[in-house]
Formats: structure tokens, sequence, C-alpha cells
């Protein structure tokens, strides 16, 4: 049953992601290596896409996930299947709510938690590296080190990486610039 | 207006307006729900969404949910869930829908590779982000090391990650208490 399946990944997600938006990546990473519902390549389109519309990041790609698995239905499943463990969550803290943050216990829990969601999200950032960066199909082809790395890439990467760290303009324009650059230099090598 | 109704209506335009999730969200929140509603105070909304960040779930979906609660109850802070993520339903599914009628276009398939580069910087953006405020000592560095070895080398589920590194958070900090104490 699919949607039993996608309720149950999703509501996992919703009760371990910690740090925001990205932090449902590493699930998601996993979920495409176990079930095959969708690619590395897939999900990164989706980031894309989550992050240059409307809508909090997860949601849009618990959204845009449950919809290439299982069409309407699964988006819906997928969604609330993450915002069900918030709900849960928030209903029982609101009861003690400035106590909660304060907790030493809850603190020293979040002190680990916080340093695990910076490793998961760098791993699953390692796969991105691989489709974005990296030509492995080339590389195995001609086993050398020059071909194993994609130059436009890097230097749109660089280009990318100090201009937001300048002028910080938002996700939306520099993922359309990309977009523009990936056309006019044909980043995917098709004509 | 029905008070359930003008909760899932306010935080649909929440959710419709925030580009970009979390931290994009609060100054549209503050608009809606303290300026033009008066539902919750200014302190309120800082307090939930300091809180929201440091639990478990979508930062976004916490706050709403925080903010619901506070105006009424159970059934308040579920309508103010439903409405902030009914933007991104409905959007999604017809980028979804209508995206994989032209992906196999090659200018198409050439503008993602760019895409994709621009989600790597976007992504070690965040990295250094979190990074600063996570990795604070050498435990912390440790179990990031650690975390990220493990789910590049290993199939071990993230679950397991995290409730280790919360584990490995209580048995340390807890040590340290004991000592002090």
């Amino acid at each position: 049953m699919i949607y039993l399946r996608l309720f149950y990944e999703f509501f996992k997600i919703g009760f371990f992601a910690v740090g925001g938006g990205l932090a449902t990546l590493p699930f998601l990473e996993k979920l495409s290596a176990s079930t095959g519902w969708f690619t590395v390549a897939d999900l990164t389109d989706m980031i894309a896409i989550s992050e240059s519309t409307p809508g909090p990041i997860g949601i849009n790609m618990a959204t845009y996930t449950g919809f290439k698995t299982a069409g309407v239905l699964g988006s819906i499943v997928a969604t609330l299947g993450e915002v069900l463990p918030c709900v849960i969550m928030v209903l029982i803290i609101a009861r003690f709510l400035r106590r909660f943050s304060d907790n030493p216990i809850v603190q020293a829990v979040f002190y680990g938690l916080r340093a695990a969601s910076v490793g998961l999200i760098a791993a699953a950032g390692l796969s991105v590296l691989q489709i974005s960066i990296l030509n492995l199909p080339l590389f195995e082809q001609t086993h050398r080190l020059f071909d194993l790395i994609q130059w436009r890439s890097v230097i749109l990467a660089a280009a990318l990486f100090f201009i937001i760290k300048k002028w910080k303009p938002h996700p939306v324009i520099t993922i359309a610039a990309s977009a523009v650059v990936g056309v006019i230099f044909r980043f995917a090598g098709l004509a | 207006m029905n008070i359930y109704l003008d909760i899932f209506l306010t935080f649909a335009r929440v959710g419709g307006l925030t580009f970009g999730g979390g931290y994009a969200m609060l100054p549209i929140l503050q608009k809606e729900v303290v300026e033009k509603r008066g539902w919750v105070s200014e302190a309120d909304v800082m307090d939930y969404y300091a809180i929201s960040q440091c639990m478990p779930g979508i930062i976004a979906v916490n706050t709403s949910l925080f903010v619901g609660h506070k105006i009424k109850g159970a059934r308040g802070s579920i309508m103010a869930a439903l409405g902030v993520v009914f933007p991104s339903l409905v959007i999604i599914m017809l980028i979804a829908a209508f995206i994989s009628s032209f992906s196999h276009l090659n200018w198409v398939q050439n503008a993602f590779a760019g895409i994709r580069v621009c989600v790597l910087v976007l992504i070690v953006n965040a990295i250094i982000k979190l990074g600063k405020s996570a990795l604070i000592d050498w435990v912390t560095g440790l179990v990031c090391a650690a975390v990220l070895l493990l789910s590049v080398l290993t199939d071990v589920s993230p679950v397991l990650l995290v409730v280790a590194s919360g584990l490995v958070g209580v048995l340390y900090k807890g040590r340290k208490e004991a000592k002090k104490a």
C-alpha cells in the first residue's frame, strides 16, 4: 500500500528532521536509495523548485515527492504525514512552553541533534555534488582525472558562492540565473 | 467570519507569500497575526519561532501551530497548520503535473543542469550557517564527522543517527552538569 508507506516515511521525516527545510534532504535521499521512487537528480530539481515557489521548503519537498510517487493523493498523504508529528509535538509542548526551551535535558539533546543534522545534510550534499559537478560516466570511460570534474560547473559554483556571499540575493534569482547559464553553456551537454 | 475559517485563510496567505521557508516567513507572519489581527503579541511570535527552530519538524509549520494554539487551542492550531501548507500543495502539484510534459526538452535539461549547481551552493551555504551555530566544541565536531562518515559509508538510517546523537548530547552534557554540582 503505497499511501501508507508514504505516510509512514514522511511521518518519520517530520519527527526526526531538525534544522529547517533542507534538514529533510538526507531523509529523502535515503528514501530515494531504498525505494527508487525518485532519483537524486529528481531530488535536486525538487529543491530548486521548492526554493523558488512560495511555501515552507520542507512542505514543498514533501508535496513534490508525494506527487512524483503517487499523484495528487500521494502529495496530500506525504504532506499530512510530515505535518502530523509537528501537531503532536506542539500540542504537548504548548502546555509548558517556556519551561521547554530552558530545560537542561532538552538543551543537551539538541546540542547533539544539531551537530548530527549538519553531518546528515553534508552527506546528502555529497550526492548532489556527484550529479552537479562530477562527471562519473565520462571518467569511467576515459579514467582521466581531468574528465572527472565538469569545469564549467565548478566556475559557476564559485561565482554563485561569491555572489551570494556578497549581495545575498533571493534564491529565486540565483536559481533563475543558473538556469540561463545552463541553457547558454549547455550544461547537460545537449545542443 | 467563522474564526476557524479566518485562521485557515490567514495562514494560507502567510504560506502563499513566504518564499523560502522558516526565516522568510517571520515578517509576513508578524504583519498578518500581530499587526492586522492582533491575535498574538510580537514577543509571542519570537518565542514560538525560537522554540520551533530547536524542535524537530518544519519550522514554519511549528510556528503556525503555536500561533494557532494561542488563538483557539488544538483546533485553532490544526487550522493554522492546514492553512500554511495549503498553497504549497496546490502550487507544487500544478508544477509537478506540468513539468513532466516538457522535461525531455534539451533546453529544459540544460537549464536544470545549471540549476543543480546552484542548489549545491545553496546546500553548502546552509551547512556553513548551521555549522556555525551547531559545531561549537570538539564533541559536536566529532558527532558531525561521525554522522557524515556513517551515512556516506553505511546504510544506517538517519533516524538512528539522530537518536544516537541526542543521547550523546545528554550523556556528555549530563556528566558535565553532574561534575559542576
